[in-house]
């Protein structure tokens, strides 16, 4: 039996400027759903995942959640409504405390498991660092702190971008451990990963996008590494 | 003895200084703007509680209790319906919008006001002083208004670091993009600071009105001394803020006691010196 459609893109575009990054795009999760969207720098994986959460602008119907068009939302709506974003480079707020920061994630008061005192036991270490400044810690603590940040909101999806990025393997592997414990509560995910192999790995479903196109989509353990190979690079 | 009453008067000026700055300080700091109207909004809110003295009969003092909520309610509406459309990466358009605002707040205040100087009276405490010692003398009036700007930048650095509101000022103000992923709509959050800020504001130009007198034209100079004790504190320092109205309203008043026509001039130098010196200002707040 299918899951209910959570989320569904039709024909998104977007541009910078000029500049076209997305080419009707039609993708979609499903309740309980870990989709994987992987893609070579620049194939337009963050613009996705920006214009799905309304920081990049769309017609209403583009994007649909929970079955009703938000594409024409704006991001401070579109969290309110349990869809959140871990965005690519962490970007904590550096004026707020590594508490704040995540006192601030769960200021919409959405109910659900997730609080202050959930995220220092899925991620202890940020439990010792409470008052300092969020700048203060190192790159995988920060990357910590983005994803108790998000969780705070107790989405029902929550998009990850490149939570990887920048950082050494071991921490990668302790970042990642985390997930099962995210999504085991029903919560749905979305992660771009630039790592092929890790991104099939913790996913039921992936797509691959190439210049600003989808290139390959399927179950993941059906994709085979050549289909892959030329999704990514086009060769 | 004149020194040392030159100097202390300054230090009760400089409070006022602070009201001035205060305001201003905190909508640079949550929205990078730079309210060129800010004095007129002081001079605007002298006359308001000045219209309330007259018709009502209420001590300026209680003036507030009409003044803050409608300086409080026309920042609010002035964000939402026109300072946010100016707001974007260019730096120009919001200077280019209030300074407009400055202009026709000068003149429809002449248009209603005249050029006449105006004073509020606020009884016998105008004349009240504390002796502090032979021939140093604290006026009340001064010294209320120093408390008062303590009280207010107090207030402030609680609301900023101990509320929730003053979180949504600071994650907006570090990130709009980011705040409007934790639900923040930042529109919103900025109509907050500068109701916020004419809330000060209108703490400040009752004071005005009581302690100098006003006219309609006044405006532009209270936005120089506020900016000069911003800039000279630090900028996104309260406390710094506070010492540079301090150090401005001692600066002017050792002017004055080395001759009468110095005293802006003293204080203007204060303010250069500061800026070739430490470009930053005295208290600069560390970036994170
Ligand atoms: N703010 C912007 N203004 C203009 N062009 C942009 C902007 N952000 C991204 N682009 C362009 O849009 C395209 C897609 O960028 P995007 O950041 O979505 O790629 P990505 O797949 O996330 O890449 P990476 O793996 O490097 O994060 C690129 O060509 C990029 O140069
Ligand atoms: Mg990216």
């Amino acid at each position: 039996m299918p899951e209910p459609v959570l989320l569904q893109t039709h024909d998104l575009v977007a541009r910078y400027g000029d500049f076209q990054a997305l080419f009707g795009i039609d993708f979609s999760v499903s309740a309980g759903e870990v989709v994987a969207v992987i893609g070579a720098n620049g194939a337009g994986k963050s613009t996705l995942m920006k214009a799905i959460i309304g920081l990049l602008p769309s017609p209403a119907g583009s994007v649909l959640y929970h079955a009703k068009p938000i594409g024409d939302l704006a991001a401070h709506e579109i969290t309110h409504l349990g869809m959140t974003l871990v965005p690519e480079g962490r970007q904590l707020f550096p004026s707020l405390s590594v508490e704040e920061n995540l006192v601030i994630g769960g200021q919409m008061n959405r109910p659900g498991p997730w609080s202050v005192a959930a995220v220092y036991d899925l991620f202890p270490v940020l439990k010792q660092r409470r008052h300092q400044p969020s700048t203060s810690l190192s790159g995988g603590q920060q990357q910590m702190v983005a994803i108790g940040r998000a969780l705070m909101s107790n989405p029902d999806l929550i998009l990850f971008d490149e939570v990887s990025l920048g950082l050494a393997p071991i921490i990668i592997n302790d970042i990642y451990a985390a997930l099962p414990r995210i999504i085991e509560q029903g919560m749905s995910a979305v992660i771009v990963e630039q790592d092929i192999s890790r991104a099939l790995a913790v996913s039921d479903r992936a797509y691959c996008l190439q210049e600003g196109r989808i290139s390959l989509e399927g179950p993941s353990g059906c994709l085979t590494r050549a289909a892959v190979n030329h999704a990514y690079f086009g060769v | 003895m004149d020194w040392l009453n030159a100097i202390v008067q300054g230090i009760l000026l400089g409070g006022l200084y602070a009201l001035f700055a205060a305001g201003l300080s905190l909508i640079f700091g949550v929205m990078r703007l730079v309210n060129v109207a800010h004095g007129d909004f002081i001079v605007l809110a002298a006359f308001l509680a000045l219209v309330v003295t007259q018709s009502t009969g209420l001590h300026p003092f209680m003036t507030f209790i009409f003044v803050i909520p409608l300086m409080a309610g026309l920042g609010y509406a002035l964000q939402r319906g026109l300072l946010n459309q100016t707001l974007g990466h260019a730096i120009l358009p919001p200077l280019l919008v209030t300074f407009g605002l400055s202009v026709i707040l000068q003149n429809g205040l002449l248009e209603i006001f005249s050029a006449d100087n105006q004073k509020m009276d606020a009884g016998p405490i105008e004349t009240m002083s504390l002796t502090v010692a032979e021939g140093l003398n604290i006026g009340v009036m001064p010294l209320a208004v120093f408390v008062i700007a303590i009280g207010v930048i107090t207030s402030l650095q609680w609301m900023f670091y101990g509320t929730a509101l003053g979180r949504a000022f600071r994650a907006t103000s570090d990130n709009q993009q980011i705040a409007q992923l934790m639900g923040l709509n930042n529109r919103h959050i900025f109509g907050l600071a500068m109701a916020l800020a004419l809330v000060v504001v209108a703490i400040a130009g009752i004071f005005l009105g009581m302690r100098t007198s006003f006219d309609p034209s006044v405006g532009p100079g209270r936005l120089i001394f506020g900016f000069e004790a911003v800039i000279i504190g630090g900028l996104g320092n309260l406390w710094g803020t506070l010492i540079g109205g301090i150090l401005l309203g001692v600066s002017q008043n050792i002017g004055a006691q080395i001759n009468p026509g110095w005293q802006l001039l003293a204080g203007h130098l204060t303010f250069l010196v500061v800026l070739a010196v430490r470009p930053r200002g005295l208290f600069p707040k560390v970036d994170g």
